[in-house]
């Protein structure tokens, strides 16, 4: 077991640094001169001299690449060109409110995803199941900021139930940290309910058609007992890994809620900093979303064995 | 048991097209009944009918009964239904390797049966199946309890999904193509034991294959089927030795004998001369190398012009990763493989493309084995036209050549679904004699097809060997098969060739004990089929 | 993905049993035409497909629906309701809306289609290398595991802010996330149909390697690129928005539906039709590309169907 996560472990250093290397990529093989494309087009020429000072663009790619691997070895993702903070405090700063959003939609959609897809495999092709798939076309062809807009339009701005925007932190007590964060929550989920839900109702459904399923009725066992013992237990592994895959895809969504419902997270740092062409907190933000991505997987991946035995340690 | 005049139909077919039609028999306790048919003979069916497991949806029971100890079980309710199974009614499949849960221990699920049927304790339930699984003949009881089915061989799968079906001895176990996955070895020890369990508990057997081995071996009366409907049904001797209908006499008399005829030995030009192949196959490791498995080791066989020679083995033995070294479909990892004399086991890329004329190949899954999207006769005039012939003179060839397999000239227009199995393979040999190749290998091209469509394509490349002169490397696990067509044999085990002769010595007289076993493992052994009698001479 | 424990796999001794019309076997789809007429009789099909009709036919006819030039300020007239001179109202500029809908509809459609078209170009041939050539194979994948390790919108972010937003480098940085995706479908495509009977039996016909590619492999991926291009289509239709909503995309003269949202995002509480009108119908022309996508899938892979 240990070996295994080791070895797991191991295997995410090469895709680390490939990811190290694309982000450092991006901004070099940008054609043009990099501090130019950063300080915009009517900036000085003390200002240019300045950016490429604190980004090191005045030394010799290879060298920059050596220096930049250096850094993110020690955990330093630079400074800030604006405000000349360090990058990994104002990420720390920012942290509350992005993980209060992405744990309250992995919390709703994993325990409304499942249900629904075992009902909806269960009742396969009658009138609960399509409903369960025309809710689940829709949680995903409609975009997470337009869902959000119709909750406000319709739950904050025209019943009242709930502030329209903002965010109080869990220090200044429970009850106004929840309201605000109930509506980017379910704008958020609903693409993942509408995913998690599908894969978990098509993973059943394939492996009730697995010879094994045959054998368990043979045995005079219930349809009950078939769906909940054996089918699903074997669908666990795709299940797990379209969760693993939602958690870490929900980064996209946690920009636009946060844009949206205006909660002071590391999605509003991208859009700020991208607004502001901060490059060093854009490059932080993207290394660190990466390495998130990254560790979801590993975590998935510790899991399988848990759940088929076949995946070995 | 007895099954009066039923019949199956496709839910929802307008039509009312029927899968089964008028099906009656009866087995009673103890005896042995064997259903046999080609594919698409309603076989399978009829077993899931029995079980009341028809695939919901598509196939329903339309008219009929099915009696067992006297109650209808195309009337029971559901809940009964459930209720009878694994008590009266028990079912054994085809592949034991998907037949069993794979994320639950093997334990757990023969331990299943009990907690639905049985108001047994825990400790009590645990006694029973290990006492089970003793009686399979299992080892180290204990240990396989908590074993998954992956980490179990084929053979110790089945005897589990035996246990399963037989721990509460239920009067009659459907046995569904029990032992078709599995080695002759295996198989004649799964026989050996349902046979065993069935006498014990005096259980009626119905048995479900499509091989005439087996039946002679264990029946005790037969079902012929074919199409959905009943052919024939008679005791084994009235069947296998006086069959009344003509599809039966057919059946029959297309199982190879096991003894080969007498053939002169060719004394022709050597045209392949294999010099100790080796293949290794090495694991792979994060760190380092995991080491190496041998698939093919050290292995020598010459092959002479106008000779078939057969390589017999179960699986693994390593026969097919010669036959695709052979054919530089793999590389072999060292010896020498010589085509008239010149080594084609070292040359790669574009000097390897023209050779590759020399040697060709017909597989043994006659649906992968042509582009669905290429018409016949495209697929046929490939090689040629890569070898630069026009396409008109390629094209008049693939018509001659379709004409040699017994195939007509219009099949050049139309695509490969639009053929049977037998006939894509005859479409596979032309395609791989366009080339005028001197030697053709064929990996187990006739283990896919039904015993009479077997018959045919080994009957035709018999004669294709006869009037080309080419070379034929036949691999094969059957060995009627390769008694059949081989001049020569060579039986392979773990990757060896552990003995080598004339057909009819290595399977009269082996000299091995390897190759003794495999013979006596071979079902049914002691039937002349060909000849409708037991086999007389003093072989085997 | 974890190593699965493959069972060793007989060496051909199994043999095949049952009715073979039952093993599928990419045979070509028979009736495909009658199945896709029966499966457009179904009503969501159906309003799906006229939908997205109503789309296309609304971006290639945009002159000539009433509609006045989208990008015309008019300080005269700025957030007016619904009215005859401007059907769904004006914007904070005067500009009117329901032509900005209109025109915004062309935006998408082609950021839809050029992503899809780049995306699939580009990932069938990078797919077909790794998946064929095994020392290409290792470095590709490695790059694009990277590649798909970055968050897709993160990226593209990244890229537009760095180049600027135009509709080209709108469309590039849309593109790039998508590519990954499309080389490994190519690519097990390839890994599966490399070991299939016919192509071995190709090879040892001395078929070049081009040849072998174009005729027995590359066709297999076919279907499967069809049913990825629909969902390419939606994702980069959406990803277009998201990013110009978030002011990160096309330059805002450009009336593109996400663009319109960003705007509107000032004014929601006084007019939320600024938000919703785009966002309702931009919801409405993805569901219909993915109800129509999962319709392919059904009839082009039966495999994937169930799958999914």
């Amino acid at each position: 077991m240990l070996a295994y996560i080791t070895r797991r472990l191991l295997a995410t250093i090469p895709v680390m640094a490939m990811v190290a290397v694309v982000v450092f990529a991006i901004l070099r093989l940008t054609p043009g001169d990099p501090a130019a494309i950063i300080a915009g087009d009517d900036a000085t020429t003390e200002q240019l001299e300045k950016i490429r000072q604190t980004m090191g663009l005045d030394k010799p790619i290879p060298l920059q690449l050596v220096q930049w691997v250096y850094q993110l070895l020690q955990g330093d993702l630079g400074v800030s060109l604006l405000s000349g903070a360090p990058v990994l405090g104002m990420i720390a700063d920012r942290m509350g409110p992005s993980l209060a959003l992405a744990f309250g939609t992995i919390v709703v959609t994993v325990s409304v995803a499942i249900p629904l897809g075992i009902v909806a495999a269960w009742k396969q092709g009658r009138m609960l199941d399509r409903a369960v798939m025309t809710f689940s076309v829709l949680g995903f062809s409609v975009p997470t900021f337009v869902v959000a807009y119709l909750l406000i339009y319709y739950l904050s701005i025209k019943m009242g139930w709930f502030p329209v925007q903002g965010y109080k932190p869990l220090s200044d007590g429970f009850w106004p940290f929840a309201q605000r964060l109930v509506l980017p929550v379910l704008a958020l989920s609903g693409v993942y309910v509408a995913l998690i839900a599908r894969i978990t109702r098509s993973s059943i459904i394939e492996v009730m058609g697995e010879d094994f399923i045959r054998t368990a009725r043979a045995k005079g066992a219930t349809e009950r007992v078939v769906l909940m013992r054996h089918a699903l237990r074997n669908a666990a592994v795709p299940i797990l890994t379209i969760i693993g895959i939602g958690i870490a895809s929900l980064i996209s969504g946690v920009v636009v809620t946060e844009s949206v419902f205006n909660l002071p997270g590391l999605g509003r740092l991208v859009v700020e900093a991208v607004l502001a062409r901060d490059y060093p907190v854009i490059q932080g933000l993207i290394l660190l979303f990466s390495f998130f991505y990254i560790f979801i997987n590993l975590v998935v991946d510790v899991l399988y064995p848990i759940f088929d035995p076949r995946i070995r340690y | 048991m007895k099954i009066d005049n039923l019949a199956v139909q496709v839910v929802g077919d307008p039509t009312g097209r029927q899968v089964l039609e008028n099906i009656s028999f009866e087995i009673s306790s103890g005896e042995t009944l064997c259903v046999v048919g080609e594919s698409g003979s309603g076989k399978s069916v009829t077993s899931l009918a029995i079980m009341g497991l028809l695939p919901a949806g598509s196939l329903k029971p339309s008219r009929g009964r099915i009696l067992v100890d006297g109650e209808d079980i195309l009337a029971a309710s559901p809940a009964r239904l459930r209720e009878l199974r694994a008590t009266r009614m028990a079912m054994i499949f085809q592949e034991p390797m998907t037949a069993l849960n794979p994320v639950e221990t093997v334990g757990e699920q023969i331990d299943e049966v009990l907690r639905i049927h049985s108001k047994l304790s825990k400790t009590a339930r645990r006694q029973k199946v290990l006492a089970m699984l003793e009686s399979v003949h299992m080892p180290d009881v204990e240990r396989i309890y908590n074993s998954y089915p992956h980490q179990l061989s084929g053979g110790q799968r089945q005897r589990v999904v035996i246990s399963i079906a037989l721990i509460l001895e239920p009067r009659i176990l459907i046995a569904d193509e029990p032992t078709t996955a599995l080695d002759v070895t295996t198989q004649k020890q799964i026989l050996l034991l349902i046979r065993e369990l069935q006498k014990k508990h005096n259980t009626a057997v119905l048995f479900i294959t499509h091989d005439f081995g087996v039946v002679a071996e264990i029946a005790d009366r037969i079902v012929v089927m074919n199409r959905g409907h009943l052919v024939e049904v008679g005791t084994r001797e009235d069947i296998l030795a006086r069959p009344r209908e003509a599809y039966t006499r057919m059946l029959v008399s297309s199982v190879p004998s096991l003894i080969p005829q007498k053939r002169e030995a060719p004394v022709t030009d050597i045209v392949l001369e294999v010099q100790s192949l080796s293949k290794n196959y090495s694991r792979k490791r994060l760190f380092g190398s995991g080491g190496s498995v041998a698939a093919a080791q050290n292995v020598n066989l010459t092959l002479r012009k106008g000779e078939i020679v057969g390589i017999v083995g179960e699986s693994g033995s390593g026969k097919s990763t010669v036959a695709r070294c052979i054919v530089r479909l793999q590389d072999p990892t060292s010896g020498a493989v010589l085509v008239k004399g010149e080594d084609i086991a070292r040359v790669s890329g574009p000097q390897l493309r023209p050779k590759r004329q020399r040697v060709q190949i017909v597989f043994q899954d006659p649906y992968r084995s042509l582009n669905p999207r290429m018409r016949v006769g495209d697929s046929i005039i490939e090689g040629l036209v890569n070898f630069g012939t026009k396409r008109e003179a390629a094209l008049k060839k693939a018509r001659e050549l379709l004409g040699l397999v017994g195939l007509s000239d219009d099949s050049m227009q139309r695509y490969p679904h639009q053929f049977s199995g037998g006939q894509r393979q005859r479409i596979c040999i032309a395609r791989a004699l366009a080339l005028d190749p001197d030697i053709l290998v064929a990996d187990e091209a006739v283990s896919a097809l039904d015993v009479s469509v077997q018959a045919q394509v080994l009957k035709l490349l018999g004669e294709i060997r006869d009037r080309t002169g080419i070379a034929v490397l036949f691999i094969t696990h059957d060995l009627r098969v390769a008694a059949q067509i081989c001049d020569t044999i060579l039986v392979m085990q773990h990757g060896s060739i552990v003995e080598a002769g004339p057909a009819a010595e290595v399977l009269t007289s082996p000299r091995r004990e390897y190759t003794r076993t495999l013979i006596d493992a071979a079902p049914g052994r002691g039937w002349d089929f060909q000849n409708f009698g037991p086999l007389i001479s003093g072989a085997a | 993905m974890p190593a699965i424990v493959n069972q060793p796999h007989a060496d051909g001794n199994v043999q095949m049993l049952g009715d073979p019309s039952l093993i599928v076997h990419a045979t070509p789809a028979a009736g495909f035409t009658s199945q896709l007429i029966s499966s457009l009789r179904s009503p969501p099909v159906f309003v799906a497909l006229l939908i997205l009709s109503v789309v296309i036919v609304v971006a290639l006819a945009a002159p000539l629906l009433g509609t006045i030039d989208p990008v015309a300020i008019d300080p005269g007239s700025r957030l007016r309701g619904l009215s005859p001179e401007h059907w769904l109202g004006t914007d904070a500029f005067g500009r009117d809306t329901y032509s900005r809908v209109v025109y915004g509809a062309r935006v998408s459609l082609i950021v839809g289609a050029g992503a899809t078209l780049m995306s699939i170009t580009l990932g069938l041939l990078i797919g077909v290398l790794a998946g064929y050539f095994r020392a290409a194979d290792a470095i590709i994948m490695r790059v694009m595991d990277g590649i798909m390790a970055i968050p897709s919108i993160l990226l593209a972010i990244a890229l537009v802010s760095l180049t600027g937003g135009s509709l080209l480098t709108v469309l590039v940085a849309i593109t790039i996330p998508e590519v990954p995706r499309v080389v490994r479908l190519v690519r097990s495509v390839i890994l599966s149909v490399r070991t299939e009977p016919y192509v071995e039996a190709a090879i040892s016909l001395g078929t070049r390697v081009p040849t072998l590619l174009v005729r027995h492999m590359v066709p297999n991926t076919v279907a499967p690129l069809i049913v990825q291009g629909t969902y390419v289509f939606a994702a980069a239709i959406l990803t277009e928005a998201t990013l110009s909503f978030l002011g990160a995309g096309l330059p805002p003269e450009i009336p593109s539906w996400g663009n319109m949202m960003s705007e509107g995002r000032m004014y929601f509480q006084l007019l939320p039709g600024l938000i919703l009108y785009p966002g309702i119908i931009l919801a409405a022309t993805l569901l219909s590309v993915n109800v129509l996508g999962d319709v392919l899938r059904d009839l082009l892979d039966p495999k994937m169907a169930r799958k999914s």
